[in-house]
């Protein structure tokens, strides 16, 4: 019997579920090492050769080269995690959130100033023309 | 004999300690914000607790991928401020309970709720925001505290109806504790924020006030909603307000008792990506 996941259905979001956690283990613990300053300072140095450390797909280690957090999160990535890079970056949760929506930062700085996004047409899927997951 | 003489609600968000810890509490996009807690800190002053009972969630800093704990209560005698990537949080160090947080592991154990016990854990954002917030920027917290971590980072999260009957265990387990102590729950985390992917950003004034309703009068009835109506209403990481359920379910009215005295609400828009709402409760004295 399948299992009931009644959240594929809301646009833009990826729900970090038991599927997902399995399919980025390697990927988030990854993420996590860089809370340590020693391994923040390795993966500056050369990324390339701190990710090959760790068993990840080619494509979660391209998906962090670009820091696409979007492609990040769909290949099993977890924010609370991807953030650690975000961190190692010196990037705020606040740009790290708006990069994944398509704005630019001042443009998702002054959406969240005047209220955030709102709800409505952003429920289900297919709500707003055009709208894909 | 133990008591819990309130419940206090707030929202966590790590920015919130980022603007503390850097002095931009009266810049114009921070100052409102902390002019909402004004009136609790003052009522933390008249009301000082001996022990706070925080129920908080960790944002990958103490638990990593490799142990996920549904419920976690913290029985160490201390705990230090988390290193999240941008360095240690300037705040005191968390004093613990040992004896009355072991002692509700084993009452609330044998009331069927599986906890981890945990005798080592760093506190990240999420338990020391509220302090903060609560407390301002003392040179030593006011009294000890137990921490409560939930998993809502990996799907699935307890359900709200769970987390309320974990309350209910959670003051039952307080008042069987022999010593005299006068102990706050605290519920963390929300209100509507959505953290990734287009959706980010997403914020839900209704939703959260209708939460805020209805956790004040009917919380039996809350305690039903399902997780999809958080997710699609209330963002992905609205669900963090589950937590709020456990606080509420420690009330003397879910267990039949004379109904909680609401002291303090308030509610605003944005801090960085999230909702912010605060509740104080009190129970009848």
């Amino acid at each position: 019997m399948s299992l009931d996941k009644p959240y594929l259905d809301v646009p833009g979001t990826t729900i970090f579920d038991a599927e997902q956690s399995r399919r980025g283990y390697h990927l988030n613990q990854f993420c996590m090492s860089l809370m340590k300053a020693e391994n923040r300072a390795r993966f500056k140095a050369n990324e390339r050769a701190y990710l090959d450390e760790w068993p990840m797909t080619d494509e979660q280690k391209l998906a962090v080269l670009a820091r696409d957090l979007n492609r990040c999160i769909q290949l099993g990535g977890n924010i609370y995690f991807l953030a650690k890079i975000g961190a190692t970056d010196g990037k705020s949760f606040q740009q790290m959130a708006g990069s994944m929506t398509g704005m630019s930062e001042e443009e998702y700085r002054n959406m969240m100033i005047s209220g955030g996004r709102s709800v409505e047409g952003n429920r289900y899927i297919g709500e707003q023309t055009g709208e894909k997951k | 004999m133990a008591h819990i003489s309130a419940s206090v609600y707030t929202s966590h968000v790590p920015a919130i300690g980022a603007a503390l810890d850097m002095g931009k509490t009266q810049e114009p996009y921070w100052q409102p914000l902390f002019a909402g807690y004004e009136y609790s800190k003052q009522w933390m002053k008249d009301n000082k607790p001996d022990v706070i009972f925080l129920v908080f969630n960790d944002h990958a800093t103490a638990f990593s991928l490799d142990m996920i704990p549904t419920f976690a209560i913290g029985t160490a005698a201390e705990f230090t401020p988390a290193d999240e990537g941008w360095g240690p949080r300037p705040v005191p160090k968390v004093i613990g309970h040992p004896e009355l947080a072991s002692h509700i592991a084993q009452s609330v154990i044998q009331q069927d709720f599986d906890l981890t016990i945990v005798n080592k854990m760093d506190v990240d954002h999420g338990l020391t925001v509220p302090l903060s917030l609560m407390c301002g920027q003392p040179d030593a917290w006011p009294c000890p505290v137990i921490p409560f971590a939930v998993n809502v980072v990996q799907y699935p999260v307890p359900s709200g109806q769970r987390c309320y009957n974990l309350g209910k265990a959670i003051r039952k387990a307080i008042e069987s504790f022999d010593d005299k102590l006068n102990v706050q729950i605290w519920g963390t985390g929300g209100m509507s924020h959505q953290l990734q992917g287009p959706r980010a950003g997403l914020i839900n004034k209704e939703f959260d006030n209708a939460f805020l309703d209805e956790l004040i009068a009917d919380p039996g009835a809350l305690a039903q909603k399902p997780h999809i109506d958080y997710v699609r209403e209330a963002g992905s990481e609205g669900i963090e307000l589950v937590m709020w359920l456990i606080a509420r379910g420690a009330m003397d009215d879910a267990a039949g008792g004379p109904k909680a005295q609401l002291k303090h609400r308030f509610y605003h828009v944005p801090a960085s990506n999230t909702a912010v709402g605060h509740l104080i409760l009190e129970n009848a004295k």
